[in-house]
């Protein structure tokens, strides 16, 4: 059967670099870090004290009080990229099939925050169940998905997907997947994640995954450098509103690029650690550029899942290596998460949304931060370092990989 | 007003959200204040804490306008 062809139509970020998508190409072009000393909590008693926090968000002016006070803060920035999508794409709301209009969401982790607050609550008590009526519904990663569709009257499929950090990216691919199949014409798809709190930074430091940087919080996230120890935990969310290419072009839609292929492989290996030698990191590029029909030569630009930790980096390039030979040293390859941090969940969508930015722009953003070479890394492949480069870039990829070994890869294409 | 009564209005306008004007005794929490079964269920957790006392689930089925609120927590609470 002949698969339809899908396109991005609008696109929305909230991101410690930028509040809104051009705000954040702004930040990614010009290589600026997010990360600084936590203002969430108090983190004098955390090994690490900084993180990339969304910066100067106030919920009352996206939301009237009574339905910000329902919302964990990653349902809240799910609703603002998303409205920033939709607008974007300038969809008539009254004129599409919302029956064929769905929401595909990724989350890692959902409400930890609501989760923290409420257990913390009922241990400060004294044995009397006093949760919440909100607690679950607040807590529940899939509860942003729901949350947008009741604002659209979006009727179509409806669901968040949950693989860690791959989280946003099999969203991203199951939309794709849905619109091609024909289940839906249209939908907002992407990630939210809003770990940084106390539950969050204390277990993964507990896992030795952070950086400790404290003393210089806007280096720390330092991908393929020698001196990397760990990645940078950040929040937000990004948005892309998904279309079928006949209903965007029949609606004189804007299209920043198409989205011609996804990957998914597992590890089967080890909980938290990448396999050694990549192996399930190259299982998925090669799935992708399979399932996108295209040959590794085509590709321009890899926004690698590159978090800046010892031994992810390196299994990452060597599968690279492997599935590009001599082509990965023509490929510029960068890790936005030197300036983003990691967004867990929602990193697959606002690396998404930097690589149809990049494709529009012919920039690649850089990965900055870069100090010393590893000799563990092969240091003839182009990592963009520290500054954005020019480039014609026809096609993109981007890697994300979760904890439990899920790995994901999307690609996207010039219109 | 007994402060009984200032303390359920000034709740009601902070968990639903609606301006104190709405907030009469006659209003129903459902149908004139935009509450859900869920913001009904907070409501009454709210009461229980402000004024620290229990209120069965089967009296809390009976408080479904501010008025009856504010009588049943000017008769019970001590």
């Amino acid at each position: 059967m002949t698969l339809r062809r899908v396109v991005v139509t609008g696109i929305g970020a909230l991101t410690p670099i930028g509040n809104t998508a051009p705000e954040y190409w702004q930040g990614l072009k010009n290589g600026v870090s997010g990360a600084a000393r936590i203002t969430r909590f108090d983190p004098e008693k955390f090994r690490t004290q900084f993180a990339c926090e969304v910066k100067n968000f106030d919920a009352e002016q996206h939301f009237d009080r009574k339905e910000a006070r329902k919302m964990d803060p990653f349902t809240q920035y799910a609703m603002v990229v998303a409205d920033e999508a939709i607008k974007d794409s300038k969809l008539d709301l009254e004129a599409i099939n919302l029956n064929k209009a769905g929401v595909i969401w990724g989350s890692g982790i959902g409400g930890l925050k609501t989760f923290q607050e409420e257990v913390k609550s009922y241990a400060n008590g004294d044995n009397t169940p006093r949760f919440n009526p909100f607690f679950i519904p607040k807590m529940i990663a899939d509860i942003s998905a729901g949350y947008i569709s009741i604002k659209y009257g979006f009727h179509g499929p409806n669901f968040v997907t949950v693989s860690a950090c791959a989280s946003a990216t099999n969203a991203l691919i199951d939309a794709l997947n849905y619109i091609r199949l024909g289940h839906m014409d249209i939908a907002i798809s992407g990630g939210s994640e809003a770990a940084v709190t106390e539950a969050g930074m204390g277990g993964f430091n507990a896992m030795k995954a952070l950086s400790e940087r404290n003393d210089s919080p806007e280096t720390a996230s330092r991908p393929f450098d020698k001196d990397r120890d760990g990645f940078v935990l950040g929040e937000g969310a990004g948005a892309l509103i998904l279309e079928e290419y006949e209903h965007a072009k029949a609606r004189g839609a804007k299209i920043y690029a198409e989205i011609i292929g996804g990957g998914m492989s597992a590890d089967a290996y080890h909980i938290t650690a990448p396999h050694p030698e990549g192996l399930g990191a190259t299982n998925v590029m090669i799935n992708a550029l399979a399932d996108a029909k295209i040959k590794p030569e085509d590709v321009d630009y890899i926004n690698v899942h590159g978090t800046s930790t010892p031994l992810g980096d390196i299994s990452e390039t060597l599968a690279i290596k492997k599935v590009f030979g001599d082509h990965a040293y023509k490929l510029n390859i960068s890790s936005t998460k030197s300036m983003t941090g990691h967004l867990l969940g929602a990193a697959g969508a606002i690396e998404a949304v930097a690589c149809v930015m990049a494709i529009q722009n012919n920039i690649v953003p850089p990965t900055i931060n870069h100090f010393t070479d590893d000799d563990q890394l092969d240091n003839k492949l182009n990592l963009t370092f520290n500054k954005a480069q020019e480039r014609e870039i026809n096609v993109a990829l981007s890697n994300t990989f979760g904890f439990g070994g899920h790995n994901t890869s999307i690609i996207f294409r010039k219109i | 007003m007994s402060e009984i009564a200032q303390k359920v209005k000034s709740i009601i306008i902070d968990k639903l959200g609606v301006e104190e004007s709405e907030v009469t005794p006659e209003a129903s929490f459902t149908n004139d204040l935009g509450a859900d079964s869920l913001d009904t269920v907070e409501l009454i957790m709210e009461f229980e804490k402000e004024f620290n006392i229990s209120i069965p689930d089967d009296q809390a089925e009976n408080i479904s306008t501010v008025g009856q609120a504010i009588s049943y927590l000017e008769e019970n609470v001590k």
